[in-house]
């Protein structure tokens, strides 16, 4: 078999899958960790807690091209970094491609200001044009960075990034530990249940269901046989867990140790100190917009 | 032949690092009434080679032929395909979702278009196969014990009137008494209707007693495809890929080395004892 011969058979084996409904589940790529090395894996999670939360932030802060070509370097050199393919992101991007379309609908066509386009009662206008494009560049850019966490970032290690950080929060009584807890234990069911999910979805085709046709209605009625199953697995894998925490004297997270306790090496360092410099492009960036504007 | 694999070959998440390669250029072919088995180590392909005869998962390359038409074709019906070749999963009660146990075996036959009076012949017939009684035709399928509710989801497969069935490890994780009594009824079936049965299992013993022929794979390859008998004097090769032959294989190679004079290609309990009583007298 040739290279090409090869990918071709890839694409069609996608099409079919398509076609019939099945396997894309797995092409969901947002919140999968990516294993690989690289600098961005070795990163204490807090780093990059923090950092994604100021790459978001950052993302609303610019209104002009400058911003923009500094949020752009930052994130392209994140993901080089991270030596996640690029293919494999863009895939995370196919899951909010309908919000994506809609944001720029409805951004093209309802914001008022100077038409330049003009055709019956669709009016698109200049500041339009703009936001559009402002909002599906800031929306792509949120998913990638906030995937290139999970990416980068073992379930466990964000938890207990999340927990640490946290942690002064305990002082006013939140259930710190608690709240970290139940998110590790939904994040690592997410794989289990979409493992599931694609199992019972055979299962029930094998006696000839069908997911793809019919109307709205129908099509809800023929996620019965898949949801009952999904649910009642889901219960029975919830009390499973229950039972083995247990089994293991799980009581909680006061006087709890950790086996990998996180501690803050020179490349953390270095991490919040590029995301300061950052930070400092980004202001400067739109202090530079104030001024020329 | 009734279906017949063509160099087919299935590749996993091809393009990422989760790339594998699960089915490494298969070339097999099943008759029409055979009593198949399917083994293999865990992660050796078996799961993904049978859900590639009813179309769940589609080869990256290669052709799968069921009754001469190649089931890739354009204009080839899938679902009708699904509804010949009836796979029942592992651990099928999983997949039980309705409120009582006929109404979930009927799913399938309803599935198939028939009319209202068919449908709920077949599904009386198939939970009867399965010896699934009367009065637990109203019962939940979530009330019911194991064995049975595996019994049930069987039935729901096999009330689509398949002409070949396959079961994944159909008697995973049930106790003696219910295993016992499913591939009882499972080789009933074979015998009294024709049907081809493919097996996959851990169980040797299970195979031994009810397989004509064997399939081994290994890594994603079809290693071996041959009569039961045969493949087990392999034994020392199925070792190296985690696998055995039956416990009595093994007792008449023994006794063989203690001077007995026995034939040592025995599989089942019952051609030891036989034989053990001939080699006695010998």
């Amino acid at each position: 078999m040739n290279g090409s011969t090869h990918s071709q058979n890839l694409e069609a084996n996608n099409i079919y899958n398509e076609r019939h409904g099945f396997t894309m589940i797995r092409d969901i790529t947002i919140g999968q960790y990516y294993p690989t090395e690289s600098i961005l894996h070795r990163l204490d999670p807090r780093v990059k807690l923090v950092g994604t939360l100021l790459f978001i932030v950052s993302l609303f802060l610019f209104r002009s091209f400058f911003g923009y070509i500094a949020v752009t370097i930052f994130l392209f050199t994140v993901i080089k970094l991270s030596k996640v393919p690029f293919r494999f992101i863009i895939r995370g991007l196919k899951a909010i491609l309908i919000l994506l379309l809609f944001t720029v609908f409805f951004n093209l066509f309802l914001t008022p200001g100077d038409p330049i386009f003009e055709l019956g009662f669709i009016k698109i206008s200049e500041e339009g044009l703009r936001s559009a494009g402002f909002m599906a560049i800031r929306l792509t850019y949120l998913i990638i960075g906030s995937s290139l966490m999970t990416f980068t970032t073992t379930p466990n290690q964000l938890t207990d990034g999340l927990e640490k950080l946290l942690r002064p929060l305990g002082r006013i009584k939140v259930p710190v530990h608690e709240i970290a807890m139940m998110m590790s234990i939904a994040l690592r069911f997410i794989p289990i249940l979409l493992e599931e999910t694609d199992k019972i979805m055979k299962a029930q085709m094998a006696r000839g269901a069908d997911f793809e046709s019919g109307g709205l209605i129908k099509k809800a009625k023929s996620l019965i046989p898949l949801l009952v199953p999904l649910f009642v697995s889901a219960f029975r894998r919830a009390n499973d867990l229950a039972m083995a925490m247990e089994a293991r004297c799980y009581r909680g997270g006061d006087g709890r140790t950790k086996m990998k306790p996180l501690k803050y090496k020179g490349v953390d360092f270095l991490g919040y100190g590029t995301l300061v410099l950052y930070l400092v492009a980004v202001i400067a960036s739109r202090m530079v917009e104030n001024i020329i504007m | 032949m009734q279906i017949v694999f063509d160099h087919v070959n299935y590749i996993y998440s091809g393009g990422t690092s989760h790339e594998r390669h699960a089915l490494k250029d298969i070339n097999l072919s099943i008759d029409k009434g055979e009593f198949i088995g399917l083994i293999g180590h865990t992660g050796s392909g078996k799961s993904t080679l049978v859900q590639h005869m009813n179309g769940l998962v589609k080869a990256t390359s290669g052709h799968i032929y069921f009754n001469g038409e190649d089931i890739y074709g354009r204009d080839y019906s899938l679902k009708k395909l699904r509804s010949k070749v009836g796979l029942v999963f592992q651990y099928p009660e999983h997949q039980l979702f309705e409120t009582t146990v006929f109404k979930d075996v009927i799913f399938g036959p309803n599935n198939l278009g028939l009319d209202k009076l068919e449908a709920e012949l077949r599904a009386y017939n198939a939970l009867k196969v399965v010896g699934i009684g009367e009065d637990l035709l109203d019962a939940s399928p979530f009330e019911l014990s194991g064995g049975q509710k595996r019994r049930v989801a069987i039935a729901g497969v096999l009330a689509m009137h398949p002409e070949v069935l396959i079961l994944d490890e159909p008697t995973a994780g049930l106790d003696p008494k219910g295993r016992d009594d499913i591939l009882e009824q499972i080789d009933k079936l074979h015998k009294e209707s024709g049907i081809t049965i493919i097996l996959v299992t851990h169980s040797m013993e299970d195979i031994a007693n009810y397989a004509d022929k064997l399939l081994v794979m290994n890594h994603g390859e079809l290693v071996m495809n041959q009569p039961t008998k045969e493949v087990f004097s392999r034994y020392k090769e199925l070792e190296q890929m985690d696998l055995a032959a039956p416990q009595v294989t093994y007792l008449m190679n023994i006794l063989k080395e203690k001077g007995i004079d026995v034939e040592t290609d025995v599989t089942t309990v019952a051609e030891a004892r036989d034989e053990i009583i001939k080699g006695l007298k010998r």
